[in-house]
């Protein structure tokens, strides 16, 4: 497949004004569900919008299809941000995001593959999701089949030693049906703290997270995962890539779209109150309080 | 008479590990990304240089805990239960318990209330996990008085310890006259009717179902077993001695947990029936704490309609 394909198919415009929506739908189900991530999804969200409705071939009337890409959100916290994607995919109605986080919901704080449409692996212990993905992986390699796994890890998650453990594993494996993207937003959630305690240090810094994935054997690519035409661009030269796994470093904003969440920790996991929320919505280019789908 | 609101135990033990440190060099915190959740964001602002930042990988964080335990420092670990206990096992059994370290493991959130996180955070296996593991300590307070306490013996106290920690804000159930000894039961109120032993925040649950209880003419003796490991034995065979049949109450599965404890002793020194509360044989999920609670049937409500029904049974 060639870059031409994959940038020239999906209507830039489109997938950016779904972009925008869901960062809508994933502050208001945060705001609604007293729960949940925020900031983290908020910089994985264009991301997830591109691969789901420019990238993966699925059927989302049937999400068990056997040959479909996979997706795995091994940074798992970010669950809203793939619960709102499958929604607005078809995976189930967007009305269902209000369930979030809720007792007795399918949309639980961590993705489930258990009880959820379209969630291809569990996570929410972090680093777990991607041995996962290797699995699936070596599984397609070993059973002939030709379908790409992707799989999303954050930067504090590649702190894991279970992160390098599979990246060693899919490499030995020379695993060219799998892409590992780290949403690069230079915050964990607490982390190392800078020249005072209000300052939170990034993960990692520089070349670092290029660097390490580089000396694991892995093809490395970099992009801004907030502009589109990188991201599908990106994702297709990835894909082009067959002798090996490639990592995509995201370079991305934590918090993104949101004035006062963007690249503030505490941000990680608040919920916004009620004035909060209507900035956020107002800032978003959403009238408060409509409905967003 | 309901209980008076009180800080979450997470809270007080953040606090409490900080003052501590004030007057006790050997006291050091690792934390495993989660100081703004587990609050030894706390012992950071106050002590930075003994405080250290492990990131998001808690084997080599328990592994840590260890080599500085070797070089006479007294290092609290601190995560969630989840990650604490689950994923760390082996770097706890290999490096802390078989050599018998003075790491104390804190496990945080544990339970059935972890801020809507759900099954993979829902931690209510630990004290099975870890009271089955050799030369460990496992301590699970009821309420911000008895964590203060219990910080502080098991401070004293040389060897590894875990202690159970969770999320949610806990009524007060001990004034200062408490007073906190590991490996011992405290009696928290009488009666005549059923005699119940429980562990952790759950004892503040079963004070005030026993209010509702005794509203309704039954009488219940609570015994309030904080120390899962060593248990107190006496105060269990003497207690059910006296009443003929007992019940158990914990915010953890009910396999493996204090009810198994107190089963395992009474079958072996007098045995009595043992009717278990707590958590079924499940993994948990995602909700508001009081829906949580209804749902699982630990509420003050639900344990009080549990322990009804065994009373009328008899
Ligand atoms: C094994 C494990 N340890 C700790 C946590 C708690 N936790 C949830 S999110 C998070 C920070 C993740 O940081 P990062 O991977 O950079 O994600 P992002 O910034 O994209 O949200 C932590 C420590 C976890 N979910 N799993």
């Amino acid at each position: 497949m060639t870059d031409q394909m994959i940038v020239t198919q999906p209507d830039i415009t489109e997938l950016e004004e779904l972009v925008r929506q869901a960062r809508v739908h994933i502050v208001r189900s945060i705001a609604s569900a007293h729960g949940g991530h925020l900031g983290g999804p908020l910089s994985a969200i264009d991301m997830l919008v591109a691969l789901y409705f420019g990238v993966l071939q699925i059927k989302p009337d049937q999400p068990d299809w056997p040959d479909r890409d996979r997706f795995v959100l091994s940074k798992g916290h970010s669950s809203i941000a793939l619960y709102t994607t499958l929604a607005m995919r078809g995976y189930f109605s967007v009305e269902e995001l209000d369930t979030f986080d809720a007792i007795n919901s399918r949309l639980q704080g961590h993705p489930d593959m258990a009880i959820t449409p379209g969630v291809d692996m569990s996570s929410g212990s972090l680093g777990l999701g991607f041995s996962g993905a290797v699995g699936i992986a070596l599984g397609a390699r070993a059973a002939g089949k030709d379908f790409t796994t992707f799989a999303m890890l954050g930067d504090g998650e590649c702190n894991e030693g279970i992160v390098w453990e599979g990246a060693h594993v899919a490499e030995r494996y020379r695993l060219g049906n799998l892409v590992a993207i780290v949403d690069h937003n230079k915050l964990q959630q607490f982390g190392w703290h800078g020249e005072s305690v209000e300052v939170r240090l990034p993960p990692y810094t520089g070349n670092q997270l290029v660097d390490r994935w580089t000396a694991f054997g892995w093809k490395v690519f970099e992009m801004d995962g907030h502009d589109m035409n990188e991201i599908l661009a990106t994702i297709a030269k990835a894909k082009a890539h067959s002798n090996g796994p490639v990592a995509i470093v995201a370079h991305t904003v934590k918090g993104k779209g949101v004035s006062f969440m963007e690249n503030n920790y505490k941000w990680h996991a608040r919920v916004p109150t009620e004035e909060e929320l209507a900035i956020a919505e107002r800032e978003l280019g959403e009238p408060t309080g409509g409905g967003a789908s | 008479m309901t209980l008076a609101p009180g800080k979450a135990l997470r809270v007080a033990f953040g606090e409490t590990v900080t003052e501590l440190a004030n007057d006790d060099p050997r006291i050091v915190v690792l934390d495993g990304d989660l100081g703004s959740s587990t609050r030894v964001d706390i012992f950071e602002a106050a002590h930075p240089e003994r405080f250290f930042q492990m990131g998001i990988a808690e084997q080599n964080m328990l592994g840590v805990a260890a080599g500085m335990a070797t070089v006479g420092f007294v290092p609290f670990v601190s995560t969630f239960a989840c990650f604490a206990v689950a994923r760390a096992l082996d770097s706890i059994r290999v490096l802390i318990a078989q050599p018998r370290l003075n790491v104390k493991i804190t496990g945080g959130y544990a339970g059935l209330l972890a801020g809507m996180t759900g099954k993979t955070h829902l931690m209510f296996d630990d004290v099975a996990v870890m009271r089955a593991m050799a030369n460990m300590v496992v301590v699970s307070p009821a309420d911000e008085v008895e964590t203060r306490q219990a910080i502080k013996a098991i401070t004293d106290y040389e060897g590894p310890v875990y202690l159970r920690l969770t999320r949610p804000e806990t009524p007060i159930l001990f004034d200062d006259a408490h007073r906190f000894e590991l490996g011992k039961a405290t009696l928290v109120r009488d009666g005549d009717d059923v005699t119940v032993f429980s562990t952790g925040v759950q004892t503040t649950r079963v004070f005030e179902a026993a209010q509702l209880l005794a509203a309704k003419g039954i009488e219940t003796k609570l015994v309030h077993v904080p120390t899962i490991k060593p248990l107190d034995e006496e105060a269990i065979v003497d207690a059910a001695r006296e009443a003929g049949f007992v019940v158990t109450a914990e915010e953890h599965t009910i396999i493996g947990g204090l009810g198994s404890a107190v089963a395992e002793t009474l079958s072996d020194r007098y045995p009595v029936p043992v009717k278990r509360l707590g958590l079924a044989d499940t993994f948990g999920e995602s909700g508001p704490n009081h829906e949580l609670l209804e749902k699982y049937g630990i509420s003050i409500e639900k344990t009080a309609a549990s322990i009804e029904t065994l009373v009328r049974a008899r």
